[in-house]
């Protein structure tokens, strides 16, 4: 029993950590309509800006939030070079130019700072409690109270203020927006600038726990894509819980199937995508796509 | 000269070229071409999904290590001849192909996408895990391929000629499927879904076919490239061999068959010379060279070929009208960065 306790808390906590990235790529969908294959590889190339930051002296808060304002305006300045020429295009398209960036980003960070991997402070320091038998670190109460936190703050910003009800609006239809003089431009990329920051914020919690390195971001994704999918793909608060299901349910079939162990993990997401996709393509707090040929 | 004239012209001297190749370069060499022709029929198989059926896969890399596979454990474990582990590789993927396009059938574009990267990721850690068939993380060896002494061929050149029939007879393969009555049909699902089924093409068949076809290249592909390495473990189908597939299929250029062979060459020796500069960079210009292929050059290679040989070729011709009717759709679709293709979307 005490193991189950702590195999659900340590899911929940890792699930939130997927829940961070999918809130990221949600973002994006819901601005733009692009699955941006390269949110992990994004995520990790400014948690590598946060490491060296950290190298040349700065302490880990100030660090922190100044990869978090670069990677605004880093995601921002990507939007604006390398997304516009191709937004509103195909599909195949669209996938094409963002997994470029994936493999783009992912080299360029392995040339700047070498494939090793380096260690990461936490944000909570290592502290943890004893509830029921079950160690919680500190750790991952801060994380799960930070992600509650980023939620309601994006809440609040889409459904009270002028610039979340311009980015809903040029979501869904980005014609009627601009002729509403909302530009649609800088619309998107706010959009693309914030789903960076997030990012940025998903790579600063989960680097500490995996160990920073150019590639470990790249099974997070598959992960929070899974979260993104169960939460319905254009809903933040649905990221999260999907997130929180996955990383839970990752944990669950881990520990207790014993064909899953720990080396077919990567099984649990590609079925919760593929499961979801097939029987409830909504997701559970998705919208429904309505599609005029 | 007519373009269709010019077109064989063209692949005959490609051929020629290919046939008098390993006379002129060292082995290591040789063997890279091997691979390259090896990768090119993957590379075939990815385009005939992606550019003509529309269908995105970003797990080719999946069907390419299980091709491997499938052959190699029929030739060491079951003692097949090598030459029989090809058309094995080809059922196995095929099987797998369609197996995954049933679900790819209500699954489309960026959902696909999504399902099939997830596949390409969980590859390697399948492999490990099924240690009892593969060997798991020590990998396993087939017996070097040697020539029979007719042939008074060395062993890396006879290999070659082996490749170079297998990947002739793939190409022709792939050539009069998308010439004919299945790659009009593909090409209609793919520019119009709504309109295809209308005119009564069954998707769901056509559809899952492409992808089992599709499949079943690329395990040929991934067969023929480990006989001359005669090793292969889960670090040799990582998840930047599916990227590399999707690069060269862009490379190439979407819904050509020529292109392939660009691709291939260009996912065969651009790492091998970036190597030399930094590890990273192969990837820096895969990455590069997607982005800017689909601003730029969305045709391709191919695209470019084409668009010079029909000013000077075709002054007027009937005939390029007909070269464009079974291949032009193809520059459409990888055009889609273009100002075109976005009003087309916006005017839905």
């Amino acid at each position: 029993m005490d193991r189950f306790i702590q195999v659900l808390v340590d899911g929940w906590a890792t699930g939130s950590l997927y829940g961070a990235l999918a809130v990221a790529v949600v973002l994006i969908y819901r601005a733009t309509g692009i699955v941006n294959f390269a949110q992990g590889e994004l995520a990790m190339f400014s948690t590598f800006i946060a490491w060296g930051l950290m190298q040349a002296g700065l302490p880990l808060g100030l660090a922190l939030l100044a990869t978090l304002l670069l990677s605004l305006f880093g995601g921002m300045l990507i939007e604006r070079i390398i997304i516009r020429p191709v937004e509103g295009g195909e599909v195949l398209t669209l996938v094409i130019v963002t997994l470029g960036l994936y493999i783009l980003v992912n080299s360029l960070a392995g040339w700047i700072w070498g494939f090793g991997n380096r260690a990461f402070p936490s944000l909570f320091g290592d502290g943890s409690f004893d509830v029921a038998g079950a160690t919680i670190p500190l750790e991952s109460l801060g994380i799960v109270a930070v992600l509650i936190a980023l939620v309601a703050i994006l809440f609040a910003v889409f459904q009270r203020t002028k610039v979340g009800l311009a980015m809903r609006a040029v979501a869904m239809n980005p014609e009627s927006s601009r002729l509403h003089g909302i530009s649609v431009g800088r619309t998107l990329m706010i959009g693309w600038g914030v789903a960076a920051l997030v990012g940025a914020l998903a790579g600063a919690l989960i680097a500490p726990r995996l160990f920073l390195d150019v590639n470990f971001m790249g099974a997070v994704l598959i992960y929070s894509f899974a979260a993104a999918t169960l939460g319905g793909f254009d809903s933040p608060l649905g990221a999260l819980i999907g997130g929180w299901i996955v990383g839970i349910a990752e944990g669950l079939a881990g520990t207790y199937v014993d064909f899953i162990g720990s080396d077919l993990k990567i099984l649990v997401p590609l079925t919760v995508i593929l499961v979801v996709l097939l029987f409830r393509p909504t997701g559970l707090f998705g919208s429904a796509e309505v599609a005029r040929a | 000269m007519s373009s269709k004239r010019l077109r064989l012209l063209a692949w005959g001297v490609v051929l020629l070229l290919a046939i008098l190749l390993p006379f002129f370069f060292n082995s290591y060499r040789v063997g890279q071409f091997t691979q390259a022709m090896a990768l090119a029929i993957a590379v075939l198989g990815l385009n005939l999904l992606v550019g003509y059926s529309g269908q995105i896969s970003l797990g080719h890399g999946a069907f390419f290590a299980l091709g491997a596979y499938a052959s190699a454990i029929s030739i060491a474990d079951l003692g097949v001849p090598y030459l029989l582990g090809l058309p094995i590789a080809g059922a196995v993927c095929a099987i797998a192909g369609f197996a995954l396009g049933l679900p790819a059938l209500r699954l489309r574009g960026l959902y696909l996408a999504l399902v099939t990267l997830g596949v390409a990721i969980a590859t390697p850690q399948i492999i490990k895990r099924a240690d009892g068939l593969t060997g798991g993380t020590q990998g396993m060896t087939i017996e070097k391929i040697t020539a029979p002494a007719w042939s008074g061929l060395a062993d890396d050149q006879w290999l070659y000629f082996v490749t170079l029939v297998v990947t002739a007879v793939m190409f022709v393969l792939a050539a009069f499927l998308v010439r004919g009555r299945v790659g009009r049909a593909l090409v209609a699902i793919r520019d119009n879904e709504i309109a295809a089924r209308t005119m009564g093409v069954d998707l769901a068949r056509f559809k899952t076919g492409t992808f089992a076809i599709s499949a079943a290249f690329a395990g040929v592909g991934g067969a023929l490239f480990t006989l001359p390495i005669g090793f292969l473990a889960p670090e040799s189908f990582p998840l930047a061999l599916s990227f590399a597939f999707l690069a060269a299929i862009v490379v190439g250029g979407l819904a050509t068959i020529a292109g392939a062979l660009f691709g291939a060459l260009f996912i065969e020796f651009v790492p091998v010379y970036a190597a030399d500069v930094d590890e990273a960079l192969a990837g820096v210009i895969y990455g590069g060279v997607l982005i800017l292929f689909m601003y730029l050059l969305p045709g391709g290679v191919m695209g470019l070929v084409r668009r010079i040989s029909s000013k000077k070729a075709t002054p007027r011709g009937t005939d390029d009208v007909q070269a464009g009717a079974d291949d032009r759709p193809g520059g459409d679709a990888a055009g889609a960065g273009s100002g075109a293709a976005r009003e087309r979307v916006r005017a839905q």
